[in-house]
C-alpha cells in the first residue's frame, strides 16, 4: 500500500460519477499529483474543493502507478477572491498554466513555495508585477530561464535594453544594431527594477507569453495558452481592472 | 422469450446511464416497470418518445420548451424588464420552483472553465448581450454558483453588459437558511459578514 503526506493547492476539481470527484492539486513534495476525493461532490466537500484552495492532502493507493484516492482537510480557502474581479482572473491564469506546465509528480518544492507567495497575494493590491515574476520563474522551472544579467552579444551588463525572442537572452543598446526591430524592448518590471506601469507589464508578459506558448507546444497539442491566460493579460491591460466589485 | 433478455439487459445498461442510478437500481427499475408493463411502462415509453420528438431549446432563454418559446418567453405578465442569468436548466427550475422571481430567464448552457477550455463563444453570452439591448432589460440578476468558474463567468458576463448601463447585480452569498456557523467553510463566513446588513 503506497501512502504520502503533504500540503497543496488545488488546480481543477471534475465530478466522477454521483458523489466523487478527481482533484488535480500542486503539491510541496510531490508536484502536480491527481487522485480521486470519495464524497468530493458531496455539499459538505464541495465548498472546499474549489480552485485555489489549500489543503492537508493524504494519498493512498495499492500500487503507486494508479491514481489513488486522496483525503482532504482544508488549511485555507481562497473563495474570497471570487467578488475579486482582478483576483479571480489571476488564481484561474494561475491554476491553468500550472495545470499545463509541469509534468506530473515531478516535486519542484521552490517553486510551490513561490507559488504559495503568489496565491496569498492575490487578494492584496500590488500582485500583476509578482505575477509577471512568477511567469519567469515557470519558464525557469520548465527548462528556458530567461538569462537577463548580461549581453548575450557583447557580454556587458550595462545598459541591457532587448530580449532575444529566439534565445531569452538580454542584448545592451549597442549590440542590438540592425536587430533591434526584431528583438523584445526589455521591461524594467522583468529586471524587477522600479515601479511597474501598465505599460511595462504588458511587454513583461508579451515576452513571458512568447516564450511560454514556444515551450509549451507540444504540451498545448498546437493550442495557445490557457484562455485564463489570456484573459488576464487583457484585463491587466485595462486601467478599470484595477478595481474590485462589490 | 428469446429476445427479450438481450433486450431487457439493453434497457438495464441505458437505465444505469442515468444520474442517481447504477446497473443495481436499474435492474430493480427494470423489474418492476416489466412487473407493470400496462400501468407504467407502456405510457412511461410512450411519453418519453413524445418529449424526445418534441424537447427543444426555447429560441429566446434557452429553456426547455415543446415549442419555439417557452411558457415563460411567451407570458406577457414575466416582461418585468428583469433578466436572471443561470447556467443551466436545472438552476432555471429550481428557482422557479422557490417561486421568488417573476422576471425571465437567460440559461447561458454552461460556465467559462479554463481547464475544459470552455471559451465565451461556447456559451450564450452574445444572445444575452443582444436581448439587453433588444428587449429593454433594465436589471440582469446573475444566479451563477458560488463557484470559481461560476463566479468568473459573472464577472465577464459584467464587463460584456457594462457599455450598455444595465444594472447588474448578484445573488447573496452567505449563511443559508437552518445552517449552523460552526459547520460553514471560511469562505462562506467571510462572504457572510462582507455581505452583513443592518439588523
Amino acid at each position: 500500500m503506497m501512502e504520502w503526506r503533504d500540503e497543496g493547492v488545488l488546480l481543477s476539481v471534475r465530478r466522477h460519477g454521483e458523489s466523487a470527484a478527481i482533484i488535480e492539486v500542486f503539491t510541496a513534495a510531490h508536484g502536480r499529483h491527481m487522485g480521486v476525493v470519495r464524497g468530493g461532490a458531496s455539499r459538505k466537500l464541495a465548498p472546499v474543493l474549489q480552485p485555489g484552495a489549500q489543503l492537508d492532502l493524504t494519498w493512498r493507493a495499492r500500487l503507486d502507478g494508479h491514481m489513488g484516492a486522496f483525503t482532504v482537510e482544508p488549511i485555507r480557502s481562497r473563495t474570497g477572491l471570487l467578488g475579486d474581479r482582478l483576483g479571480l482572473a489571476g488564481l484561474n491564469a494561475v491554476c491553468a498554466l500550472l495545470h499545463v506546465a509541469l509534468p506530473e509528480r515531478e516535486p519542484h518544492p521552490g517553486f510551490w513555495q513561490v507559488s504559495i507567495a503568489l496565491f496569498d497575494a492575490l487578494s492584496g493590491p500590488d500582485w500583476p508585477a509578482a505575477y509577471l515574476r512568477w511567469e519567469m520563474r515557470l519558464l525557469e522551472e520548465i527548462g528556458f530561464g530567461l538569462d537577463l544579467t548580461r549581453c548575450a552579444v557583447t557580454g556587458s551588463r550595462e545598459d541591457l535594453a532587448y530580449v532575444s525572442p529566439k534565445t531569452g537572452r538580454a542584448v545592451s543598446r549597442a549590440a542590438a544594431g540592425d536587430w533591434v526591430g526584431r528583438l523584445f524592448p526589455l521591461p524594467l518590471a522583468l529586471l524587477g527594477q522600479g515601479p511597474t506601469s501598465a505599460e511595462d507589464l504588458a511587454r513583461g508578459l508579451a515576452i513571458t507569453g512568447h516564450f511560454l506558448s514556444r515551450e509549451l507546444a507540444l504540451m498545448l497539442g498546437g493550442r495557445p495558452l490557457p484562455e485564463a491566460r489570456t484573459r488576464l493579460q487583457e484585463m491587466l491591460l485595462q486601467p478599470v481592472s484595477f478595481t474590485k466589485r462589490e | 422469450m428469446t429476445q427479450a433478455p438481450g433486450d431487457i439487459e439493453r434497457l438495464i445498461e441505458l437505465m444505469a446511464r442515468l444520474p442517481g442510478l447504477g446497473p443495481r437500481s436499474a435492474r430493480r427499475a427494470v423489474l418492476m416497470m416489466l412487473k407493470k408493463r400496462g400501468a407504467v411502462m407502456a405510457p412511461l415509453a410512450q411519453v418519453m418518445a413524445e418529449v424526445a420528438a418534441s424537447a427543444r431549446d426555447c429560441v429566446r432563454c434557452g429553456n426547455i420548451t415543446g415549442a419555439d418559446l417557452c411558457d415563460i418567453c411567451r407570458d406577457e405578465r414575466r416582461a418585468t424588464g428583469e433578466l436572471c442569468v443561470v447556467e443551466d436548466v436545472a438552476d432555471l427550475w429550481a428557482l422557479e420552483r422557490a417561486g421568488a422571481f417573476r422576471g425571465r430567464y437567460h440559461v447561458l448552457g454552461g460556465v467559462l472553465s479554463a481547464l475544459d477550455s470552455v471559451g465565451p463563444d461556447d456559451l450564450r453570452i452574445p444572445q444575452l448581450a443582444r436581448r439587453v439591448r433588444d428587449e429593454g432589460i433594465a436589471e440582469v440578476i446573475l444566479a451563477l454558483n458560488a463557484t470559481v468558474d461560476g463566479q468568473t463567468t459573472a464577472h465577464y458576463i459584467a464587463d460584456v453588459l457594462a457599455p450598455s448601463g444595465v444594472q447588474v447585480t448578484s445573488l447573496a452569498q452567505g449563511v443559508p437558511i437552518g445552517g449552523e456557523l460552526d459547520y460553514l467553510d471560511d469562505g462562506t463566513i467571510g462572504a457572510a459578514l462582507r455581505a452583513r446588513r443592518r439588523f
